[in-house]
């Protein structure tokens, strides 16, 4: 038994490890939030604050526009959530139930996409909504999110439909209900899960979303949240790091819950489209 | 509508591929919705996108752009701040994703243990992958600050010298951005692999455990078998974001000192939208496209050989 006991403490040694790996820098960073200006700037940072304050918040709202930035943030990943699982459930539904030429292609097309460099897509998309006058616009930014989100809204879906047996529709088609009737009263309520949890992340993935963000959003009161905060840096990389890390705290804190919330479907989801295909 | 229902009914033997062929015209409505904007928004500029490699397309010019052929391509291959940028896309590429691997195994391998601390671990392992990638950056900022950051105060603590300015050494630059990124992707790595050890058949472990197989050798018989289909997915997938990632370094470097962590997508960000020469980008963009397509033939071919042989 003697070796199976220093296998388990070496098991929890190791796993020790790696929660204060994953851990250190997000408790710095709620450390650092906390801090006043005089303790960051004075020698030897301590990881409890000496006199904590919260007037760092107060300050962060002060030098940037953060609420309304997330109010930008937040009605984008809503509209990009909203629109790309619209566009994504029936298509999903049929790629799950009906294999034909086309929905093997629309099934490639997801995997491929996921290797274009964003760069590749931006350029040409920034010419196109140039022309539309839809540079600088939020609506110009959902349309380029949830063209950026469909392929693995699609992929999810498809998983989750999968999951519903075909075999309830098939029972209520023999039972007499129609088509309409087998998707709204069967299909629908064993699906919502799904559509919810898909739904979630395209908005987790538009609310942290940088790159597309930065090059479209140019006047400073439609910029999203996570631009704002790369305004606390200036030039030099010199940053006022107390609101710098309060703001960047406050940011993370609607992601991380929503993301608490579906992180167990999206696995499942994840798994589901990955293993039965 | 109702022809796919009644298409369905038929007895047992014959009733599946009827009801599929059927089915199909219904399918086309309801692809189309989302088809549509797809092709409008995703395959058509990117076919634009590979156009304009072959133009002089430039932000703000008021002549016509023209056609230009391979010249975009010829301008890259002589040079050499582009291919400087593109070795550091390597480095950065491969430097993350092996590191990510191996730890994300270990780390799944233990989760999947019957240990305490469990819960903790996994929720906590859940909170990188949902911040956003702007609030790492600036969260490892803050860690590597060379006077408020707790990196050099560990370090002069344990009496390592009094620390450095991590970010804008010339020397460490690079490495203190690939602990970011490892940082970054363990989380999703560890879930999907997580995710595969659910495949691997329990009964089989014990009884190789019985057999008395140690835990070295039930991992290569039992496990890694089970789970190298997505260990090999998961690792293609990290390459290509890998190569692909932007936001990270834009935040904790911006691509500096020196340009010692100018990933090729940095390079290519400047050069399309500070200096406005799209074209060019573009061309820059069409050759990283090629890079991973290469790099993801070679890797699945040696990988999926290497499982034969074993």
């Amino acid at each position: 038994m003697r070796p199976r006991r220093a296998a388990r403490a070496g098991q929890y040694a190791a796993l020790l490890g790696y929660l204060l790996f994953l851990a250190f820098p997000l408790l710095w960073l709620l450390s650092t939030a906390l801090k006043s200006p005089r303790e960051l700037g004075g020698p030897h940072p301590t990881w409890i604050p000496r006199h904590p304050t919260l007037a760092n918040v107060r300050q962060a709202f002060a030098e940037q526009p953060l609420a309304h930035a997330a109010l930008n943030s937040l009605l984008v990943a809503l509209c990009t959530a909203v629109v790309a699982v619209l566009l994504a459930t029936p298509t999903a539904y049929v790629m799950a139930r009906h294999r034909s030429r086309l929905t093997r292609a629309a099934t490639g097309w997801v995997v491929v996409s996921q290797a274009f460099p964003f760069v590749l897509v931006i350029i040409p998309l920034f010419l196109v909504l140039k022309n539309l006058r839809l540079v600088d616009s939020l609506t110009g930014l959902v349309l380029v999110y949830v063209v950026w989100a469909l392929p693995f809204a699609l992929w999810m879906l498809t998983g989750h439909v999968r999951a519903v047996p075909a075999e309830l529709e098939e029972a209520a088609a023999v039972d007499g209900a129609g088509r309409l009737r087998t998707l709204v009263s069967v299909t629908a309520p064993l699906l919502a899960p799904g559509i919810a949890a898909t739904a979630l992340f395209a908005f987790v993935t538009a609310w942290n979303e940088f790159f597309f963000a930065l090059v479209l959003l140019k006047s400073p009161e439609r910029q999203t949240l996570p631009v704002i905060l790369t305004h606390f840096i200036g030039a030099e990389g010199v940053a006022d790091l107390g609101p710098l890390a309060a703001a960047a705290f406050l940011a993370t804190l609607p992601s991380v819950a929503v993301f608490a919330l579906v992180q167990r479907r999206i696995t499942g989801g994840l798994l589901a489209g990955a293993v039965k295909s | 509508m109702t022809a796919a229902v009644e298409a369905r009914t038929p007895p047992a033997g014959a009733r599946r591929p009827a009801g599929r062929r059927v089915a199909d015209h219904g399918a086309w409505f309801l692809v189309l919705p989302a088809l549509v904007p797809v092709l409008l928004l995703s395959v058509g500029p990117l076919l634009y996108g590979i156009g304009l490699a072959f133009t002089d397309a430039q932000s703000g010019r008021t002549s016509a752009t023209r056609w230009i052929g391979a010249l975009n391509f010829r301008d890259l291959l002589h040079d050499t701040l582009f291919w400087e940028s593109f070795r550091i896309g390597l480095v950065w590429a491969a430097g993350v994703t092996v590191p990510q691997f191996l730890l994300a195994l270990g780390l799944a391998l233990l989760l999947n243990a019957d240990l305490r601390l469990r819960g903790l671990a996994r929720a906590l392992a859940i909170v990188p992958w949902a911040m956003p990638e702007v609030v790492v950056g600036i969260m490892w900022r803050l860690v590597y600050n060379p006077d408020a950051g707790v990196l050099n105060e560990t370090l002069r603590d344990l009496g390592l010298g009094t620390g450095r300015d991590w970010l804008s050494g010339l020397a460490t630059a690079l490495p203190a951005v690939i602990v970011v990124g490892v940082w970054a992707g363990l989380p999703q790595t560890t879930v999907a692999l997580l995710a595969g050890l659910q495949n691997v058949p329990r009964e089989l472990h014990e009884a190789a455990a019985v057999d008395g197989a140690g835990a070295w050798r039930r991992f290569r018989t039992v496990t890694w078998p089970a789970l190298r289909p997505v260990a090999l997915a998961i690792t293609a997938l990290n390459l290509i974001w890998n190569l692909n990632s932007f936001a990270l370094v834009y935040v904790l470097t911006n691509g500096g000192p020196g340009g010692k962590t100018r990933l090729p997508m940095l390079f290519a960000y400047e050069e399309a939208f500070r200096y406005g020469q799209f074209g060019y980008a573009a061309a820059m963009g069409c050759v990283l496209v090629a890079v991973v397509a290469v790099l993801l033939a070679v890797f699945l071919a040696g990988r999926l050989r290497g499982g034969e042989e074993a």
